[in-house]
């Protein structure tokens, strides 16, 4: 090594650049996708990222998003966008391409939207031979919606709708849109790769970079499969899942070249129409005036809104409780409010519980407020009404929640669970002390309730321990605080 | 910044820094490492994942975990390059060196 020159550690691979640097979905967690650990959706989106970034296309790319766990795409990529609706993409797609031929148009969709809802739409665009990319990733079940059977379920593969397994009499085979967009003339590039390993995941990059490079030529429609996991719904680890991608899935969707005509391909550009009046056209005369509904009278009896992170059992806290006001002849409503994703996003549900009819199922004011997690607590404090009840999943409150003129219980809500049993049963320990200090509902119908929603012996167990627990909190003398304090 | 005794006994060709707040405790980039020097971490990042750790030593630089990574910007990827003397030095080397 000369004197003029020195080893040094230079950065070879970072977060690319068509990602922007703070995402605004969430107040908090701006750094992190709203996926699961290991997801899928995070590996593919760096691919599309990095091939952006690559081949500078940044300026001229829209990425059509669908309805699924990527319909937040725009979330993420710092480029154009348009989300379309369940399937749709590829029309879309084909709408945006035409009309500004010069951007680059990426259709990311997920089995159920292009292969179920959209399967007419993703058949017409290849066959139009659209100069377009399309993303195809195939996790082989619907997974935003909670793991019902879609087109490309696996033949045994157990789903909410296919509990014994999909069989072919029932449900038919499992769909290979690749090979069946392979029958059509006009496609360049169709390619089937997966994330099972690393070799499947270098080829899997190769494949997105070269579909999108495909269209910057001008050579015509462009897809690739991509055999993707997801842990939450398949119930496994992300390296699980991995692993059945590359030892199960590959065996039905197998991977490789399905069609591939770049090198004959001559580039050529579908010209876009002339823009004209779309108003005239269209006809469009001056809008309706849209006349506000009258407003009633809000009913006075018990409003609840309880918040927290997915996966803390919010909903199902509320749902019970909703129950149990039925199981008592009240009237009552329950209004969940979630993000499309399984884990880690924030949750809320309102609940209403009242002799009279409930007018709306909106909770703005509530009277008891259960907060499982700091943010939950600062998004809804200032909402609860002077005299209301927080019941707060730490030990102590913040110290910027400064009110007097409420009732707190705050106990380590979670903690105390585990200590029980299970961490999970958090969320009935809040219930527990929420049905104590209301007086609501009578304990013979929250238990009822219980029973009705909680199916498993084991957790009905746990569940009514859990209720108890909470009881006792609630009614334990206030100097159990001082001395925790 | 660069240490002295480490650049002079032959230094690994790649390192990585890990965001150990955007991590999520995956577990991906240790399966994919080829040579078994990144692992999760004991301890529980502010959001309550285990997050991934680089062992300090034995990085080829090949870079598949980058890709591996479900997350963003959990990962780079660093490479030894020969430049000439006084540019800048990554950010990343105060870590490095220590």
């Amino acid at each position: 090594m000369s004197d003029d020159l020195e080893m040094q550690y230079e950065v070879a691979r970072s977060r690319p650049e068509a990602f922007y640097e703070r995402f605004d979905r969430k107040d908090e967690l701006q750094h992190q996708t709203h996926y699961c650990p290991g997801c899928g959706h995070g590996i593919i989106h760096k691919m599309v990222a990095q091939a952006i970034d690559e081949l500078g296309i940044q300026n001229r790319t829209i990425l059509i998003s669908p309805v699924g766990c990527s319909v937040f795409a725009y979330y993420y990529f710092d480029v154009g966008n348009v989300q379309a609706a369940h399937g749709r993409a590829p029309a879309v797609a084909t709408a945006v391409k035409r009309s500004r031929s010069q951007s680059i148009v990426i259709s990311y969709q997920g089995d159920g939207d292009l292969s179920a809802i959209g399967s007419a739409e993703i058949l017409h665009a290849a066959n139009r031979g659209e100069n377009i990319s399309v993303i195809f990733v195939n996790n082989a079940i619907y997974s935003m919606t909670g793991g019902q059977v879609a087109p490309t379920t696996l033949l045994g593969q157990r789903s909410t709708t296919t509990p014994e397994g999909r069989s072919a009499e029932r449900e038919g085979y499992p769909l290979r849109v690749s090979e069946l967009l392979g029958a059509l003339e006009a496609p360049v590039y169709i390619e089937r790769v997966g994330i099972g390993d690393n070799k499947q995941i270098a080829q899997a990059y190769r494949a997105v970079r070269k579909a999108i490079e495909n269209q910057v030529r001008g050579l015509g429609f462009s897809l690739v499969e991509i055999l993707s996991t997801c842990p939450t719904i398949w119930k496994m680890s992300p390296v699980e899942s991995q692993r059945w991608v590359h030892d199960v899935m590959e065996k039905t969707f197998p991977l490789g070249l399905i069609r591939e005509r770049t090198k004959d391909a001559q580039p050529h550009e579908t010209p876009a129409p002339a823009p004209a009046d779309l108003r005239k056209v269209l006809g469009i005369a001056d809008q309706a005036r849209i006349v506000p509904h009258q407003v009633a009278k809000s009913a006075t009896n018990l409003q609840v809104r309880v918040a927290g992170f997915g996966g803390q059992g919010v909903l199902l806290l509320g749902e019970i409780l909703a129950e149990a006001g039925l199981n008592a002849g009240l009237e009552v409503s329950w209004l969940p409010s979630y993000g499309p994703e399984m884990r880690s996003g924030t949750s809320n549900c309102h609940v209403r519980i009242s002799s009279e009819p409930i007018d709306s199922p909106l909770v703005t004011r509530p009277d008891v407020l259960v907060a499982m997690n700091e943010p939950s607590l600062h998004k809804f404090y200032e909402s609860v009404p002077p005299g209301g009840w927080v019941l707060y999943n730490r030990d102590a409150m913040p110290g910027e929640c400064k009110r007097t003129d409420l009732n707190v219980l705050a106990r380590p809500f979670t903690q105390i669970a585990k200590d029980l049993g299970d961490a999970r049963t958090g969320n009935m320990i809040m219930l527990g002390a929420l049905i104590e200090c209301t007086g609501a509902v009578p304990w013979q119908s929250v238990d009822a309730a219980l029973r009705q929603m909680i199916k498993s012996e084991k957790w009905l167990e746990l569940d009514r321990r859990a209720l108890a627990r909470g009881r006792e909190l609630m009614r334990e003398p206030v100097e159990e605080a001082v001395h925790e304090g | 910044m660069t240490n002295p005794e480490k650049r002079n006994s032959k230094p690994d060709r790649g390192s990585i820094s890990i965001d150990e707040e955007e991590c999520k405790g995956c577990g991906l980039c240790v399966e994919a490492c080829p040579t078994d020097v990144l692992h999760l971490s004991e301890h529980i990042n502010h959001y309550g994942y285990p997050s991934a750790t680089y062992m300090g030593a034995g990085c080829t630089g090949c870079g598949i975990c980058f890709l591996a990574c479900p997350e963003p910007g959990a990962i780079t990827v660093l490479r030894l390059a020969r430049r000439p003397s006084g540019t800048v030095i990554a950010e990343h080397m105060g870590e490095l060196a220590s």
